[in-house]
This record gives C-alpha cells, structure tokens and sequence, in this order.
C-alpha cells in the first residue's frame, strides 16, 4: 500500500479540519511544519463534511477546503458528504 | 484630531517596471497594468506549432484585422485575475440567494403555466447557445494575440460557462432534469432551434479569432441578450413570471458590463484603420442577418405577436451601438 | 407544499454532469473533425470521452466564490507587505538572486501555461476535459499576475527586477532553458501538452519546482513570495488531479496509447529535470537560508513519492523513464556545476551570483559528502583566492549550449565527474550536440523539431542580440555590453557579483534606517 496525504496552511480555519479528519482516520498521522500541517495515513484518508459542521458550528461544503488546501496524493473521489484520497494499487 | 501614522519612509529606487514606464510615463502602475501589458511572448520562437505550421505560436496573421499595438485593445473594466473573480463572487452570493428562495419558498410553483413554458422552451435551451459562446471564446483565448485581449476572453469564455449553468438551475428549478432532457432534444430536434443551432456550429469552424470575437460577442450577445434578458425579462415580470427574472438577474446584468468591453474592442479596432473598418463593418453585417434569422423564430415562440416589433427595437438599438463604434452598417 | 418527485436533492456528481457535460452536443451541421481539428493527429485514441472522471467537481460560481476568498486574502498581506516596508524582512538581499530568477524566468511561463491549457480547453472533443483544462488556463493567468505583483514591489527597490515577466524571456541566455521547455509544450498538440505539463510538470514534477522557490520564500522571510505560494496551491491540487486524470483516462481508452503516452513521459521527465537544475542551483546555492540540498528534495520528492505513483501506473504498463537512473547519479553534482559555470559567466546575467562563503561550504560538505570537497570546494577555493586578490574570474567565451535543453555543456558523464558530457547526433549533413543522452535521445526522436532551436550563443556569435543599428566595427567595439543592453540587462547594477552590489548597499543602508535611531 502507498502513503496518500493532504496538507493544508496553518490558520485558524483549518484547526477543525484538521481534528475532524485525524478523528475519523485513527490510521493518520500528523505532520506539522512552517506554516503548514499535513496529515499522512496508508491507502486512504477519508474527509467527512458531517464531522467538521460538528465542530465548526455551521455549514460547510467540502469544497471550501479548496480555500486553504496546499496539496494532496492519491487519487480524488468527492461527493456531497464526503471527500476521499486512495491509491488504488 | 488628525492620526498620522508613521512607517519608516524608504525611497523607491523606481515606480514600475521598464516597459510600463514606455507605455504610461514614470509613475507608479496600477494592478490592472502590471498584470495585463507585455508578458505574452512577441518575436523570438524556438519551434513551429504541429498545429499550425505556417505561424509562429503567437502570430499576428491568425486574424485579417491589423494593430500596431495590440495592447491599444484593453479593457475598460481593467479586469485582471483579481478584480475580475472578486466582482463575479458578489455577483454569484446576491444569484445564489435568489437561487435559495426560490427553491425554498416553492416560488417556482407560483409561476403561471404559460410563462413557465415559455422559459423552458426558450431560456433553458439557450444554455446550449452559451456552451458555443465558452467554446469560441475559448479559441480567442488560445490562438488571439495579446494579453489584454486573451485574458479578457477567457474570462468571457468562463462567464459563458458561468450563465449556461445558471440556465441550466433554472430548467432544474422549474422541472428538474427532464426539462434539461427536453431541452436538449429541441436543441437536436426542434424546428425552432435548428436555425440557431446551425448557427453557433458554423462559429465553431471558424479560423480567424477576431472574426469569431464580432459574430458571437458583438452580433449574437448583442441580438440575444436584449430580445431575451430585456424585452422578454420584462414579458415575464408582467405576467407573473417575476422568479423566472429573478433567477436571470445575473445575465440581466452581466451583458449591460461586458457590452462596455466589447464596445471598446470594436471602437479601437475600428479607428485603427480603414481596413479593420470594412473588415469588421462586413462581419457585422454577415452576422446580424443570420442571427436574426436564428432569433425570429425563438422571439416569435416567446413574444407572440409582440414579436416582430421586439425585433425591429433590437435590431435599431444594435445598429445605433455600431454606428457609435465608427462602423458602417 | 406539494412538491414533485423529481425535486429530490440531486447529488453532486450528478449535478455536475447536467452542468457540463449536458452542456455538449454531438454537432450535425458541422463535422466532428472541423468542430474539433486537432482530436486526433497525435495518434492518441478515444473510444469514449464519457469515461472522464472529474476529480474536482467545481461549478463556475463556486470557483468566483473560492478563488475570490483567496484572491482577497492574498492581495491584503501584499498591500501589507508594501505598505510596511516587508521586503526588509528577509534574511539578506542575496536571496533576491531567486525571486528574480522566478519573475524573469517563471512568470512569463504561466502566461504560456495559460493559452497551453486555453488550446486544450477548446481542442479536446471532450466535456470534461474541457472545462477542467480551462480552470486550469484561468487559474495561470491568476499565476502569473499574482507573482507579478508580489514581486512588484521588489523592483521598486532592489536591481535586476525592472524587466518584469516581459522583456527578458524571448532574449537571455540562460531563460532560453525554462522558455524553450513551454515553447516545445505549446507546439504540440493537445494530448502531449497534457502529458508535457499537466502531468510531467504539474503532478510529478511540480514539487520540485513550486515547494522549493516557497519554502526558500519561507525560510528567507519574503512573507510576499510564500504568501502567493500557499495562495497558489490550492489551485496547483486541482492541476494534480486533472495531470493525473489525464494520463490514467489516455491509458485507459486504447492499449494503443501506451506506448506514445511512454514516449513522452520519457521525453518531458528529462526535459522537466534539465530544467529544474535551475532550481537545484537555487536551493543549494542562492538561498542565504536553506532549506535542504537539492540531494534531499529530489530523494523526499521524487524517489519516495514518485514512487508511489509509478507503482500506481505501473498496472498500465507505464515504465519509470530510463533517464532516472542519471538522476540518482547527478542529484549530487549538478547543483555545484551549474553554479560553477554561472558566477563565472556573473557578467552576464540579470542576477547577482556570489562566492560561497566557509560557512556555506561547510554546509554544502555535510549535504554532499561524496561529491562536494572532492570535486567542487577546490574550485571554489580557487575562484575565492582569485576573487581576493581583486581579479574576481568571469569567462569572456561563451559556453557551447545543448540544443534540446539549452543548458550549456556543463554537466558531466554520469560515471565520470571530471568529463563534460558530449553526445552528436548527424542529420542533414549538421552536426548537432547535446548533453545527455537523455537530451540526445530526444533529438534523435524529432530531429525536425529541435534543429529549429534558436540557440542564444549562436545568435549571440552571428551578431542577432544586439540593439538595432549597433555597428560591431567601431573602435573598442564591446559585445558583451552591447548584448547585456539588448537583453535589457543594466550593466553595473543588475549583473555581477553580490559583493559591491548596489543591493547589498542598500539593503545594509536600509535595514539600518529600520533598527536605528541615528
């Protein structure tokens, strides 16, 4: 199996993000660098957009992370509920 | 109480960059200028297009109409990326409020019948229409010559986009996707629209970009937008229809800014010469009879017999905004 | 309310489809291969351009809404910048060296990105590709009007920066390199263009390009740079994702494809590479704070992660190019040759070059232990020693070029660090030279592309760059200052070394009017 990852700036906006998708991707790791945070996991990471409004308090499409997103690995499927990265070796 | 705040004053070595100090004097340029004069390529090519082997890749012959500077046709709105996406994003929040409403307050159920028809038999297929428009102006952007003009047209391009899928929401709004369905197979099918169809597929071959840039977004916005974003807009609010001109308030406005540009584009190339005079003056006149052989039948389905006196009003208005732009007509 | 069955919510994917896709039609009055001339000379065949998947499902009105957010943060820290005097925060003015490298030398490129990604947004019969490719074109022009300003204000006060993303791209040297790479992309057709930058350059490549100009912006304090650089980001993950869609959807149609796809992964990998040994001088040798050796980004970014997505095609058929074993091999060479051979020729380049200090030598000696002390430090050693003496050394012949990738023959034979690599290939009664055998290989598979190369040091030898008018007769007749005011290069300020800058001057002047009281 192959890494996949997302990395995103380091903002206040991005803080419940991040604990949303390390929350439902016990597999994940965290990696924190200048400016940037990035979250690591084997084969797939799997962003809810249920578990960020939980956190954030309001509404949110999934296409907003496109605001503070720096970059990703793995091949994109995204729908209304959920945005996922996986290789598919 | 005046505040001054101060920062430590470090003095510019210089205002701008060489070749806007050329263009404008030594001041300090705008974001408009710094983003859009210059930086496409001019003379020194490594390599011939495969797609193209008698041009270089930015070449001046892909069009009859001539400039000494290309850079004269600029864009009044001073649009560069910036300006251009802030100015679209409140214009997209105040159409995906109206969006809202009408959806969820059921306003689309409160439209009479007949209206209703009438948008879907003539609003939501020109979605395909505006596909056209994206395509053409797709190719100005790749092939035309000049930042200021290829950024301009992409932008264009992308707002064609911009209003097909708003016309696309609204046949959603008013009868899900089978009015999407039925559209489409008028576009293919219907004698209303073969005409028009026919039309926008003889743009799609053309070779000369500019020529493209007069027949779709001088001729058939010019013809188009006002017989149904006007004319038709106000058929609509006086019979009930007043959602159906909620839900087109985007393209309502849309053409009244970008009819300034385009104006412009015209006006300079026009003054430039005697030759992209005629040349243009020639294009219009192709294209305005075609076009409005396309439109009658759609404004005939739509106006009734309001219909015919609709388009003499177009039509007037469309020749006086030529005249103003110096071409005969 | 009574409402309708087909009101139910549609889902994303779906909506998607009726908002571009169902846009399309199959044209009657025209024929398919008027409509679309350029689908198929390439050899490149689609059964079903339906397959497209679209990764990123983005409607025009949430692009404005996103892209608008972005764009408001973005030019709210450049005003502050401006305002507060931000190019003073970074580390020292020698790190300009790479932001004027980036104006003069990356910017004018995404202009061409932009009319690339424009052709195959009207060129593919295809919605989806469409659509994506022109987010793509739009998205470049935001590129490079956003690092243009960004690093306007730079030229307001620092040398080499006046020129702009405009007047130096067609003319100088050494950005014939990065030039000639988009100039080979834009003349192909659609499908190679693709392969060329939308997957080559944007998904395999781009990590070695983007991350280090922005972490170098990071680490030197140009808040400017990286601020435009994690604005852009996000834009170059919708890029990633159309690359690699692209290439899988090519694979996918017909077996047929594989082995032209093959051939130009092959083609744009070395090209890609042999461009970015720019940036491997840049990380190793123009940032005064560093973020890692060249050796590391290119093990971090393209040995561990390109891996994984080799592995990914790999089910396709598609091979690693043959010219990665080079790489292995050059990753710890060709950083110092190439510096080398640009301080020596400081004289005639648009940026400042220096001498590594001990400092940074010891540095350089640490990131590279089996290549640097053995064979760069000595020469280094030597150009110091001539530098203190006041005969600082600048080569007065220039450098044969390569005439795939442009770069002069600097580099050495994989297996021989103290032999410059030579490769000729014979046609039409020339002779044509080239570095590598992955630059040879790629001549030798369009020999009728590549002879047309406009070769700097050629036109330079055959009297083309100078002004109009110059007479090369006259008495003390100087043909480098003649070439440097034709590259629009200022002669004194803009070229040379850092050390007696104009720069380095004011910066010092500068920063001290910041932090003193006097």
């Amino acid at each position: 199996m192959s890494t996949v990852f997302i990395a995103f700036q380091t903002n206040e906006d991005t803080r419940p993000i991040v604990e949303s998708i390390l929350a439902d991707n016990p597999h994940a790791s965290l990696e924190e660098q200048p400016a940037m945070v990035k979250i690591n996991a084997e084969g797939q990471l799997v962003i809810k957009r249920e578990s960020i409004e939980e956190r954030i308090g309001r509404d949110f499409d999934l296409q907003e992370l496109q605001v503070n997103l720096i970059t990703i690995s793995g091949h994109l499927d995204e729908d209304d509920d959920t945005f996922t990265l996986a290789w598919k070796n | 109480m005046q505040i001054d705040l101060r920062t430590v004053a470090i003095k510019p070595l210089r205002n701008t960059f060489d070749h806007l100090v050329e263009r404008f004097g030594d001041k300090p340029a705008s974001r408009y200028q710094e983003g859009s004069y210059n930086i496409q390529q001019e003379n020194i090519f490594h390599y011939r297009p495969a797609w193209d082997a008698d041009n270089v890749l930015f070449d001046k012959k892909r069009t009859k109409i001539r400039m000494k500077d290309w850079y004269a046709l600029k864009d009044p709105r001073q649009y560069y990326y910036g300006s251009y996406t802030i100015a679209r994003a409140r214009q997209q929040d105040a159409a995906e409020s109206i969006f809202e409403m009408v959806e969820e307050r059921g306003l689309a159920e409160l439209i009479p019948a007949e209206q209703k028809q009438i948008a879907l038999d003539i609003l939501v297929p020109m979605r395909h229409v505006e596909w056209g428009g994206n395509m053409g102006n797709a190719y100005i952007a790749a092939y035309g010559y000049g930042t200021v003009i290829t950024q301009a047209c992409l932008y264009h391009s992308m707002d064609h986009l911009g209003v097909a899928q708003y016309l696309t929401r609204i046949g959603l709004v008013l009868d899900g996707p089978d009015a999407l369905d039925k559209a489409k197979d008028d576009w293919m099918n219907g004698a209303l629209w073969q005409p028009m169809r026919r039309h926008v597929e003889n743009l799609l071959v053309l070779d000369d970009w500019f020529e493209i840039f007069v027949a779709q977004n001088l001729v058939l916005e010019g013809l188009s937008y006002p017989l149904f974003y006007d004319h038709l807009d106000s058929e609509f609010s006086a019979h009930g229809g007043t959602a159906i001109s909620m839900m087109t308030r985007f393209m309502g406005e849309w053409t009244g800014e970008t009819a300034k540009w385009v104006d412009a584009q015209i006006k300079v190339a026009s003054a430039e010469s005697t030759e992209n005079m005629a040349q243009l003056s020639d294009w219009v006149k192709q294209y305005r009879s075609v076009t409005l052989d396309a439109l009658t039948p759609l404004a005939n389905r739509a106006l009734g017999d309001k219909a015919a006196s609709v388009l003499e009003d177009v039509l007037t208005e469309f020749n006086a905004r030529c005249a103003k732009l110096g071409l005969a007509v | 309310m009574d409402m309708k069955a087909n009101k139910t919510k549609l889902g994303l994917k779906e909506k998607y489809a009726h908002m571009t896709r169902g846009l399309d039609w199959e044209t009657t009055y025209q024929p398919k291969e008027k409509v679309f001339p350029q689908a198929t000379f390439e050899g490149i065949k689609v059964h079903d351009w339906d397959k497209w998947e679209d990764p990123f499902r983005l409607t025009m009105d949430a692009y404005w809404k996103y892209q608008a957010e972005k764009e408001r943060k973005l030019y709210a820290v450049l005003d502050a910048f401006a305002q507060n005097n931000g190019h003073l925060g970074i580390t020292d003015a020698r790190y300009l060296s790479a932001v004027k490298l980036f104006l003069t030398g990356i910017s004018p490129l995404e202009y061409m990105a932009h009319r690339g990604f424009a052709a195959a947004g009207r060129n593919f019969p295809g919605v989806g590709p469409r659509v994506a490719c022109l987010m793509q074109s739009i998205d470049e022009v935001r590129h490079a009007q956003t690092q243009i300003h960004a690093m306007s204000n730079y030229n307001k006060f620092y040398e080499g920066f006046h020129a702009g993303a405009t007047n130096q791209i067609e003319r100088v040297w050494y950005l014939s390199v990065p030039k000639s790479f988009f100039d080979d992309a834009f003349s192909a057709g659609p499908f190679e263009w693709m392969i060329a930058i939308g997957f080559s350059f944007e998904y395999v490549l781009t990590n070695l390009l983007f991350v280090p100009f922005m972490s170098g912006a990071a680490y030197n304090g140009d808040m400017a740079t990286v601020t435009f650089g994690f604005s852009a980001q996000s834009d170059e993950a919708r890029h990633m994702t159309l690359g690699l869609e692209c290439i899988k959807f090519m694979l996918e149609q017909d077996p047929d494809n594989l082995p032209i796809v093959q051939k130009w992964i092959d083609k744009w990998a070395w090209r890609g590479i042999r461009v970015l040994s720019l940036v491997a001088t840049m990380m190793d040798y123009m940032l005064p704070k560093r973020v890692m050796s060249w050796k590391e980004a290119w093990e971090i970014y393209f040995e561990q992660n390109g891996g994984a997505l080799f592995n990914d095609l790999a089910k396709y058929g598609i091979k690693v190019p043959d010219c990665i074993t080079q790489c292995t091999v050059d990753k710890e060479h060709l950083s110092h040759q190439l510096w080398l051979t640009l301080c020596t020729h400081g004289h005639a380049m648009g940026l400042h070059t220096w001498l590594p200090n001990a400092e940074e030598m010891g540095w350089l000696s640490a990131k590279y232990p089996n290549t640097f002390d053995k064979y760069y430090r000595p020469r280094f050693d030597k150009l110091r020693e001539m530098a203190d003496k006041g005969e600082r050394f600048y080569t007065n012949t220039l450098p044969m070029l390569c005439q795939v990738c442009q770069i002069p023959m600097l580099f050495t034979e994989p297996d021989d660090p103290t032999k410059i690599c030579y490769r000729e290939s014979d046609y039409k009664g020339e002779k044509y030279h080239t570095c590598s055998d992955g630059c040879k290989h790629i001549f030798d598979d369009e020999p009728e592309k590549y002879i047309q190369s406009w070769l700097p040091v050629h036109q330079i030898y055959q009297g083309n760059c100078w002004p109009e008018g110059t007479d090369p007769t006259v008495e003390g007749f100087d043909p480098l200052a003649k070439y440097l005011e034709w590259c629009r290069i200022e002669n004194g300020k803009d070229n040379g070394d850092y050390e007696g800058s104009g720069d380095q001057a004011n910066f010092a002047a500068w920063r001290g009017v910041a932090i003193q009281n006097t």
